[in-house]
């Protein structure tokens, strides 16, 4: 036995070509299929309107709301975890709002507060309940999935013996809190691209004049926010390390003295804001809440972090797949709209894709651990 | 000879009516690997995992530095420089070989009141520790997947010694591996058994044990037949110790000398 290092390049590890190398990152399946989207409604969509300010904005916003739950899943997800009370959570959050904010007469911002600290909560105990009793997260957050929903339908009949509670828009005005959800930036910038021509203004109309779109929603802040820090978190940080640890082996990663049941419980927590988020956003923008909101708004999110790469398993996946997954989601939705195609195949397309994405990345996985 | 960094006493760990420990004493010394053999259900496992904390003796003592320790569950063992490399629960395949070696002990790098995983100076680390151990990477990004299982063993070594381990405990490392990783990882225990970590290596080949070990001892239906020192024992012996003797002399004439 010799002491001397043997740097010897062993013959047998293959030269790997550039291509197989960008296969093995996670975003390579999302940056493709978002160009394969704007190629295809590009060639086709293109004088539909889609690409005008206005298009733009109206895909944008869809998908900025596909991407803030995504981001939830997707960590949650990487951290070896599902979370399918998401869109439960989302109706009962809006509920919450209205109730606490309309029914009760509360302060709007008092409202929001309370019912974000109640679905941290929420997700707490979902994580908590996971953790402890090692069961699948897939029944525990079935079983929410049931409560909240149950809970969302019958605290509005209860109370004001109707399903959907209104008035928010009212109740709101002037808050420092709802418009940070609801409200719209850099106003003047729109109005200034009106004025120079850049994108179009109302020429009739009591608005005659102002640009067609006039500000970003903070719906789009909030999904580039959380989409980058949800990204550096994950990429840029230990408990980022702990999160890929946690969902990649949690035995190993407890061996290493990486607390797990803490990274799964936060990551349950996260998805809980921002399902919270999402539904804030969308009560204040519609001004009411409703029993049926968020429907099978869990799957959604779960489709585009696989569409972006994430391993359904755990331990393998990227923020930014998941946010590029999202707007593929947001751009096809929308883009069949404005082609004029029968909205019902826009679910046909969903669970093609899916399969499709769950494929590649079954493959992809093969690759990194050398499986075969 | 210096004092033994670990010296275990009469060491007796009942479960139940199960004796599976009968008073077992064996002095580890800094810088020497010692090799613990047996066959399945000698004692091994129990007695590693008393030493590395996961159980506490019935009876006995155990003496680390001279004192006498007492741990209350693993990571008191870690933190005090007791390590152990399981076979298979010790590397994450889809994290990179830089995430894993720094997993639970990330370096981090302050701007402002955040804290980022200084992945420079991970990488940069984990690329001399491998190349130490002899192990060529295409980068601190590859994944642990891509490695061989003697290659894992190695990592996960290179991990337990940076981090400070005084006591390394091998449990099996080479029993699921070929002849050529075998041989890469029986070159890693003497490398850091060179560095003065004090190596406990735990198998049922004797020789295996017999290419790196400097003393030897000998666990049989949970008692020592006593500890020799290299150039002491043969294969022979050890192998008979082992297997108690007589079957095994008789088995082996029939089947040529080649267990």
């Amino acid at each position: 036995m010799s002491d001397t290092p043997q740097v010897v390049q062993d013959e047998r590890v293959k030269r790997i070509s550039p291509f197989r190398r960008a296969l093995i990152r996670p975003e390579l399946g999302g940056i493709v299929g978002t160009v394969a989207v704007f190629v295809f409604f590009g060639l086709f969509a293109y004088d539909s309107g889609m690409f005008n300010s206005q298009g733009v904005m109206n895909w944008s916003v869809v998908s900025a709301q596909f991407m803030i739950i995504a981001v939830g899943a997707c960590l949650l997800m990487i951290a070896g975890e599902f979370d399918l009370s998401v869109g439960s959570m989302i109706g009962f959050a809006g509920m919450m709002i209205a109730i606490f904010g309309v029914t009760m007469g509360w302060p709007i911002w008092i409202a929001i507060l309370v019912t974000f600290a109640l679905c941290l909560g929420i997700g707490a105990l979902n994580g908590f309940i996971v953790v402890r009793t090692g069961l699948p997260s897939f029944i525990v957050t079935l079983a929410f999935l049931f409560i909240l929903r149950g809970f969302t339908i019958f605290l509005p009949q209860v109370i004001e013996r109707k399903t959907i509670i209104g008035g928010i828009g009212e109740a709101a005005e002037g808050d420092w809190l709802a418009a940070l959800f609801g409200g719209k930036i850099l106003g003047g910038l729109f109005r200034w691209l009106g004025e120079i021509g850049a994108i179009e203004t109302f020429s009739r109309g009591t608005r005659q004049g102002e640009p067609v779109v006039d500000g970003i929603p903070m719906l789009i802040v909030w999904a580039l926010g959380l989409v980058l820090v949800g990204q550096i978190l994950l990429t840029r940080t230990r408990f980022g390390n702990w999160i890929f640890a946690a969902g990649g082996d949690a035995e190993s990663a407890r061996n290493s003295g990486v607390p797990v049941n803490r990274v799964k419980i936060l990551m349950f927590m996260f998805s809980a804001f921002c399902a919270t988020v999402f539904a804030t956003s969308q009560v204040m923008e519609f001004g009411s809440a409703g029993a049926d909101r968020g429907l099978l708004k869990e799957f959604e999110a779960i489709i585009a972090v696989v569409i972006g790469g994430a391993l359904l398993t755990g331990g393998y996946g990227s923020v930014i797949g998941a946010a590029l997954g999202a707007l593929i989601f947001g751009v096809v939705q929308q883009g069949l709209f404005f082609a004029g195609v029968e909205s019902s195949l826009f679910r046909v397309f969903l669970g093609v894709i899916l399969l499709f994405a769950v494929i590649l990345n079954t493959y992809i996985r093969r690759i990194i651990t050398g499986e075969r | 000879m210096t004092d033994p960094l670990i010296r275990m006493k009469d060491i007796e760990k009942h479960f139940g009516s199960v004796i599976a420990l009968a008073g077992v004493s064996v002095d580890i010394h800094a810088g020497e690997c010692h090799c613990l053999l047996g066959d399945n259900g000698a004692g091994k496992s129990t007695f590693i995992k008393t030493l590395s904390g996961v159980h506490h003796p019935t009876r006995g003592e155990i003496l680390f530095g001279g004192r006498p320790m007492h741990f209350a569950d693993p990571r008191d063992a870690i933190a005090a420089g007791i390590a152990t490399v399981h076979q298979h629960l010790a590397m994450i395949p889809l994290m990179s070989v830089s995430r894993n070696f720094f997993m639970g002990n990330e370096p981090v790098k302050r701007i402002g009141p955040f804290a980022f995983f200084d992945h420079d100076r991970a990488n940069r680390i984990t690329m001399a520790e491998m190349e130490k151990m002899g192990i060529v990477l295409r980068g601190p990004d590859q994944a642990v997947g891509t490695l061989s299982g003697g290659e894992r063993q190695t990592v996960a070594i290179a991990r337990a010694v940076h981090f400070g381990a005084r006591v390394l405990i091998l449990d099996e490392p080479t029993s699921a591996l070929g002849v050529r990783q075998t041989a890469n990882v029986l070159a890693t225990i003497d490398k850091v058994r060179k560095q003065g970590v004090a190596v406990v290596f735990i198998t049922h080949n004797v020789r295996h044990a017999m290419a790196v070990g400097d003393r030897f001892t000998v666990l049989n239906r949970g008692r020592t037949y006593g500890t020799a020192a290299r150039g002491e024992i043969t294969p022979e012996e050890l192998q008979d110790m082992m297997a108690g003797g007589q079957e095994l002399a008789t088995l082996e004439s029939s089947l040529g000398s080649t267990v």
